[in-house]
């Protein structure tokens, strides 16, 4: 049966072993996959100005990016293929709140200068172009509502 | 209890009971938001109601944490708390931080990463405030006269959870790897570190309700501990899937978080047969219940229910929609939240010395919490499967799909009230106590 000790040299061995492969792992990520992807080349400023944006406001607090977040409002991975650059400026420029009109559900009415918006959209620009493995897939079906 | 010190662990849990409140009203903003019914968006918009949720859940769990390590930690080290006044001015230094990033809140100063919001500013206050807790509690180990497996896997938990704040405070450009290294804190803390806590008060526990041997506890403590880090340290893999990690993350996080069940079954079958074994039955009840209570509702909600969705090939699915939700509910409230009101059930009587052991309110506080959250992650579940069939699948609109399952958080406002009610007649159960005094001493 089991010792006191060999239990602990379990706990003692096992944790150093994986926290070792773990962080392992992690510097192969970092500095051989993702420091090399093309799209780590392209943060350009405006990219960064965004994201400062993005945290600063929490926009998580509501939405997803690659699929982390909450669950209130759209996943944005792919927002500007989805709605087009206009469409997404437009409302983070708006006054009012998104929504007021059309459901129960509002989204803060921020409000953005041209410039700070035009960094949220390059930022969802560069979003869009992350290597996700297949993340969001694409629905199997596609339906249409009747009327 | 044995030491006067000990009495502090009762501020600590005070504070606990009192942001554990207030989480529950934002949640109760954000339930009725889901259902449409956003009234409260100019005051508290729904961004702001979330933060405020996740932060004091994490809080308040943190104070339960630091509470029962400064309960524990003198009857296991059998010495006096190292400086009583450092753990009344951390004690405080850490709520005025905690209500202060709470405000912060409302008035859109924060930093949106999801979990992590403390405002940058705070963070360093945080950092200080745990490395004073973090001193005291190692000073009263050391000078005390035992050092048990029990006070050492719980402080070695405490420790680690301090160290692995630190990778979230860095700032990358990108997205990719910032996501990266907050999951080294969000992730090897909730399925790490803190299982580390949760197993040694455990294990404390267990030693004082069931009568069990010590040598026998903390022998499968150990295995608990063990199995979790062999499965959840690789197991942060699954936070990595689709983040722009490379693909190897696919199977090495779904592997590792595949076993990560095993850590929670070992602790709930430990749990369970340690109660059998026991001779000496405690006649504490109400501690019993939320102790064995945490041992298996961390195992479904854990466990079972984020093994449900750990899959790659499932999880690209379920990613980011309400499945998180009813996993996440369940796991935090078994795991961490029952088991630091277990602690709270069993110190109250030994502090206070009124012995308020199997009452109608402690059972009643116990059953219709359980129950309620219970519902609330079908009502969860039910939502979130939904969401993933229509709008993954079947490729409906967001918004379209969140309107046609606003009915299921009818359901969950429902549950969440007799979930309320349960919390509501525990707290006051914990007031019937009335307050710590040194009359309740008593010697081995």
């Amino acid at each position: 049966m089991l010792t006191k000790s060999q239990a602990k040299l379990f706990f003692l061995a096992g944790t150093i072993i994986f926290s070792v492969l773990f962080l392992g792992l992690s510097y192969d990520t970092h500095v051989n996959h993702v420091a090399n992807q093309p799209y780590e080349k392209t943060i350009t400023p405006a990219v960064i100005a965004g994201k400062h944006l993005w945290e600063g406001n929490n926009c998580m607090g509501c939405h997803t990016i690659f699929g982390e977040g909450a669950y209130y409002a759209p996943e944005l991975t792919k927002v500007i293929e989805r709605r087009g650059e206009g469409y997404v400026k437009g409302l983070l420029m708006s006054p009012t709140p998104w929504g007021e009109h059309t459901s129960g559900r509002k989204m803060v009415a921020y409000g953005f200068s041209e410039e700070d918006a035009q960094y949220l959209v390059e930022y969802f620009k560069w979003i869009g172009t992350v290597d996700l493995n297949g993340f969001p897939a694409k629905p199997k079906y596609k339906i249409e509502k009747n009327n | 209890m044995k030491f006067k010190t000990q009495k502090i662990a009762y501020w600590f849990f005070l504070s606990a009971l009192g942001l554990l409140a207030l989480q529950i009203i934002y949640g109760f903003i954000m339930g009725f938001a889901h259902m449409g019914m956003d009234g409260l968006h100019d005051f508290i918009p729904f961004n702001t109601a979330r933060a405020v949720h996740t932060n004091l859940l994490v809080f308040w769990l943190l104070l339960g944490f630091m509470g029962s390590a400064y309960y524990i930690i003198p009857e296991e080290s059998q010495n006096e708390l190292y400086s009583p006044k450092l753990a009344y001015i951390q004690l405080i230094s850490f709520l005025a931080v905690g209500v202060t990033a709470i405000i912060a809140y409302h008035f859109n100063w924060w930093e949106g990463r999801k979990f992590l919001e403390i405002p940058r500013p705070l963070d360093y206050l945080v950092v200080v405030n745990v490395l004073a807790f973090l001193f005291n509690i190692l000073m009263t180990l050391f000078k005390g006269k035992k050092q048990t497996t029990t006070a050492l896997v719980l402080t070695m938990g405490l420790l680690f959870a301090a160290l692995l704040y630190l990778p979230g405070m860095i700032w990358f450009d990108s997205q990719t790897l910032d996501s990266f290294y907050r999951w080294y804190v969000v992730h090897l803390w909730v399925e790490g570190v803190w299982e580390l806590i949760m197993g040694g008060i455990l294990a404390f526990l267990l030693i004082k309700i069931t009568g069990v041997d010590r040598e026998v506890i903390e022998k499968w403590l150990y295995v608990i501990v063990g199995l979790t880090f062999l499965s959840g340290i690789l197991g942060t893999g699954h936070h990595y899937y689709y983040i722009g990690a490379p693909s190897y993350w696919l199977w090495i996080g779904g592997i590792f978080s595949a076993l990560e069940p095993l850590a929670f079954l070992a602790m709930a079958l430990f749990a369970l047969n340690m109660y059998r074994k026991g001779e000496k039955k405690h006649p504490n009840k109400a501690a019993l219940n939320w102790t064995l209570g945490a041992a298996i509702t961390s195992f479904v909600g854990a466990g079972l229910l984020g093994a449900a969705h750990t899959l790659p090939n499932v999880n690209l699915y379920t990613h980011g929609t309400l499945v998180t939700a009813m996993h996440g509910h369940m796991a935090f409230w078994g795991a961490y939240a029952m088991i630091v009101l277990a602690i709270i059930a069993y110190a109250m009587p030994n502090l206070t010395g009124r012995k308020l052991y199997d009452n109608n309110l402690s059972r009643y506080a116990f059953w219709l919490s359980n129950v309620g959250m219970l519902g609330m992650t079908v009502a969860f579940g039910v939502a979130g499967v939904a969401q993933v069939y229509m709008e993954r699948i079947l490729g409906v609109d967001f918004m379209e799909t969140q309107k046609e399952i606003e009915p299921h958080f009818l359901v969950l406002i429902l549950c969440a009230t007799g979930f309320t009610t349960g919390v509501t007649l525990y707290i006051i159960n914990f007031f019937n106590h009335g307050k710590p005094t040194d009359e309740a001493l008593v010697s081995e």
